[in-house]
């Protein structure tokens, strides 16, 4: 089993929930989870984020369906750091 | 539950919308009554049964146009916006928050401006409630009555003036003026 330890994706979101709001959803899926937000664009009712998310296994699936529950949608992953058995303890 | 309610009203701003109707149709609701009140006051005698069924219809009135208005108004607004926002976002937004919210949003807000009026209306009508089911010996209980309603009248003054920050008793009084307003009418066309 491979452990995804960071990833940054592109995403787009309504104004609301601020982005305090939606980084403290994402981070609070683990406890070590680390959220990094930039907003990139800000437009009339909608901003794009890059949000990096750095933890020792983060579950990409939660934190996709957090992003989704939260009005937001995911345009690519633009980065990732992901290890294999061998490291991952 | 509660966080998902709390996100739908947080997301769509509607605490100040709940609050807005809360007070507009509590207002509505104590104000009617103030003037049913008054009006069976100046008609002369009128049997406390009569005047509790009145007040109970106009009180379940109010409550389902309270209830039916809202919903029907609040439930147009959010799906407009809902719309808007899915068209800015080129997504469905299905099971996200937002559309949560267009549903539970326009709910909650026909609730409380219907229950907002009843309830107000339940409180003014208790005296009249309690004098005829003999639960309790009141001497006059439509003067009872419109006592309670005028000091509701001044409370909701001293709420909104809380809300504007104006001074609570110049709120209070302003409020008061207008149920005595009321009186006055009825009585000038009575």
């Amino acid at each position: 089993m491979t452990q995804i330890r960071e990833i940054e994706l592109d995403v787009l979101k309504p104004h609301l929930p601020n982005v305090l709001e939606f980084s403290d959803a994402i981070a609070s899926l683990g406890a070590d989870y680390e959220v990094f937000l930039d907003v990139v664009q800000m437009d009339e009712k909608t901003e794009t984020l890059t949000v990096l998310i750095k933890g020792h296994s983060l579950d990409y699936r939660r934190i996709e369906e957090t992003i989704k529950n939260l009005g937001g949608s995911i345009h690519s992953i633009d980065k990732c750091h992901v290890v294999g058995e061998a490291i991952k303890n | 539950m509660l966080d998902r309610l709390t996100l739908a009203l947080r997301i769509s701003r509607s605490k100040v919308i709940l609050r807005r109707y809360f007070i507009t149709n509590g207002f509505d609701g104590v104000l009617t009554m103030l003037g049913l009140l008054v009006g069976f006051r100046v008609s002369g005698s009128v049997a406390i049964d009569i005047l509790l069924v009145s007040g109970l219809g106009t009180a379940i009135a109010l409550a389902v146009s309270g209830v039916s208005s809202a919903y029907i108004s609040e439930s147009a607004e959010r799906k407009h916006e809902l719309d808007k926002l899915r068209d800015a976002m080129m997504d469905r937004l299905e099971g996200s928050a937002h559309e949560e919210a267009a549903t539970i949003v326009p709910v909650m807000v026909a609730l409380v401006n219907g229950l907002s009026p009843f309830i107000f209306a339940m409180l003014i009508l208790a005296p009249l409630w309690l004098a005829s089911s003999n639960s309790m010996v009141i001497a006059a209980p439509v003067d009872l009555s419109i006592g309670i309603a005028m000091v509701m009248a001044f409370l909701l003054g001293i709420y909104i003036g809380r809300l504007s920050g104006t001074f609570w008793l110049w709120a209070g009084l302003r409020s008061s003026l207008l149920a005595i307003a009321i009186i006055f009418l009825i009585l000038l066309f009575n």
